[in-house]
């Protein structure tokens, strides 16, 4: 039996039916290999020889196993270990600034009445729709040339603490909330902090969980920030590190792969231990209904 | 919500004050950050698309920056190339997204939610390391999987992301192979959206499977194809990773699209006055496209 009766008018063959969902499994598999491949390379090539380039002498699975790319790639360079400490450090303090930030002031633009609350939350909209080109060079321009922030975690951390796009999902999230219960708090002497914190947050364990992930994920597999407010090698972070595995003509393929299965380390764990949050996260920000 | 207009209007009286005051403190440090990361920026592109950026004192030059804009081939044949990605990727994406999340409605809720994960999971790899694997896959030499692929068929083999003919196919196909896995997401979940007894209606009225598709669902996931469609079209004026990565633009400038021309007026060539331009240039395509989509397509859609 389907879930749904979309089928249905199929079920009463069993034979028909057993055709039909081996074919769709083929099918699905099939896309899903096409749709894997890359990653399973990446990860084939990690335990790979760590020779020069990608070419000739490679086939899919190893001809021999070994951990020498995991070797390279921590010898590359003196802050190979660094680079993922980098990127924890970023991805887990701007996660922090998001799901503190973001989340009260979706709060207060959804549950509480202030002067200007409708314009203030009209300007982030706005700003959501714009394309991050457009504040990518003055925002280069304010970083290193005015504050001469390069290199610093400063730089990596202050442009994403608190995103548009985190503020509109907290508000979407808290509308949804009953004001009556802020109402009844605030009888009982209740401040809107004690009711955000007392009330509110223990209500939107989802919601934060959502946003905590996917600003994390973002963060995590950033390229295009870093790379450009960073150049001493020990403040890259570690998809940036990565890129320098590859160069002109030729890439260090073996140890890169080793890199890039490393670093994806974290997300597969985080994805496969908290797989519903980041299969929610992506239709909580989509279309309701 | 007249409910909560009421409520608002009740207690205005006694809680304007402090109401006032702890939402102002609530959203300082959001507001702050916002002001000083998105909406300073903004202004001040709008600001140095007026001028000659020089590190001290730049130098207004008016509309200059537009009319070299406008003037410029390559920014036509960025464009070009961009119209062309999107066109092509877009609507194919939705139809493949929408072929998996109709397939993978068929089977139990178990099975569903590993195919869901399975189609989502490339897109929690790093895109710099996933680049540098398709640089493989489309290695110019016989032993590039993609050669492979074609000798095995008997076809002569190509100089993929390296020839003007086979270069820009190349970053569609794989835009294409692994960029599914929200949409499929954001499909089944319409999907399920949908009430049963619609269909089972339709089947007393003798609908085939599909008919179903065609008059039911299809209409019924509007929403989210609409969004899909706005979103992906957003996503793809301003797709920059695979461009870079990939063929740097070339050849002959065959895969220059806005987001690549734009990092590198700003980033290669200091020219900030120019890139801010075109940004802004940018951001009005986007915004009239946006507009257009909802106006023709969309109405009901709440969000």
């Amino acid at each position: 039996m389907s879930n749904i009766s979309l089928y249905s008018n199929l079920n009463r063959n069993k034979k028909l039916l057993y055709l039909r969902n081996s074919l769709l499994t083929t099918i699905l598999i099939l896309g899903a290999v096409i749709a894997l491949f890359p990653i399973l390379y990446m990860i084939m090539s990690s335990f790979g020889p760590p020779t020069e380039s990608a070419s000739a002498s490679r086939t899919i699975i190893p001809r021999v196993w070994s951990l020498e790319s995991y070797r390279e790639f921590f010898n590359f360079s003196d802050y190979s270990l660094r680079w993922i400490w980098n990127s924890l450090l970023v991805a887990g303090l701007v996660v922090i600034g998001n799901v503190i930030f973001a989340s009260m002031a979706g709060y207060a633009f959804s549950k509480i009445q202030f002067k200007g609350r409708n314009f203030l939350f009209f300007m982030i909209l706005v700003a959501m729709m714009i394309p991050y080109q457009v504040t990518q060079v003055p925002l280069y321009i304010l970083i290193v040339n005015t504050f001469h922030l390069s290199n610093t975690y400063a730089s990596l951390i202050l442009p994403g603490l608190v995103t548009s796009y985190n503020i509109f999902l907290a508000k979407q999230f808290f509308s949804g909330l009953p004001t009556s219960l802020i109402e009844s708090a605030k009888i009982e002497g209740c401040n809107q902090l004690n009711i955000f914190v007392q009330i509110i947050v223990p209500l939107s364990k989802t919601v934060l969980a959502v946003m905590a992930i996917n600003t994390f994920m973002s963060n995590w597999n950033t390229f295009f920030w870093p790379f450009l407010v960073t150049s001493k090698e020990s403040m890259y972070t570690i998809q940036v590190g990565l890129k320098s595995f590859k160069f002109a003509n030729s890439t260090l393929f073996g140890p890169m792969m080793a890199g890039a299965t490393i670093s994806a380390l974290p997300m597969f764990i985080l994805f496969f231990a908290l797989q519903k949050y980041f299969l929610e996260g992506v239709t909580i920000g989509a279309v309701k209904g | 919500m007249t409910n909560k207009q009421n409520n608002n209007v009740k207690r205005k009286r006694s809680w304007l004050k402090g109401d006032d005051l702890s939402g102002y403190l609530f959203i300082a440090v959001a507001m702050l950050i916002f002001i000083a990361f998105t909406a300073y920026p903004v202004f001040s592109a709008i600001k140095t698309s007026f001028f000659l950026y020089k590190p001290f004192g730049s130098e207004f030059v008016g509309l200059e920056n537009y009319a070299e804009t406008f003037t410029n081939s390559l920014f036509y044949k960025s464009v070009k190339n961009t119209i062309i990605y999107t066109i092509i990727v877009v609507p194919l994406s939705l139809v493949i997204a929408f072929s998996i999340a109709v397939m993978v409605m068929a089977f139990q809720k178990r099975t569903q939610s590993i195919f869901k994960a399975i189609y989502y999971l490339p897109g929690i790899a790093s895109g710099v390391a996933l680049s540098v694997v398709w640089l493989w896959l489309y290695d110019s030499s016989p032993s590039g999987l993609f050669n492979q692929i074609l000798a095995f068929l008997g076809m002569p083999t190509q100089n993929w992301l390296n020839s003007s003919k086979t270069s820009m196919l190349s970053l569609i196909i794989m835009a294409l192979a692994s960029g599914q896995g929200s949409s499929v997401i954001i499909y089944v979940a319409a999907l399920l959206g949908i009430d049963n007894s619609t269909f089972e209606a339709a089947e007393l009225d003798g609908a085939s499977f599909m008919q179903k598709i065609r008059y039911i669902v299809i209409p019924l996931v509007k929403p989210s194809t609409l969004f899909l469609f706005v979103t992906g079209i957003i996503g793809s004026f301003q797709v920059f990773m695979n461009a870079y990565m990939m063929t740097g633009g070339g050849p002959d400038n065959n895969t220059t699209m806005i987001g690549l021309l734009i990092f590198n007026n700003a980033f290669v060539y200091s020219k900030y006055g120019l890139a801010c331009a075109q940004a802004i240039v940018l951001a009005i395509i986007i915004g009239a496209i946006s507009f257009l989509q909802f106006k023709l397509m969309g109405v009901d859609v709440e969000y």
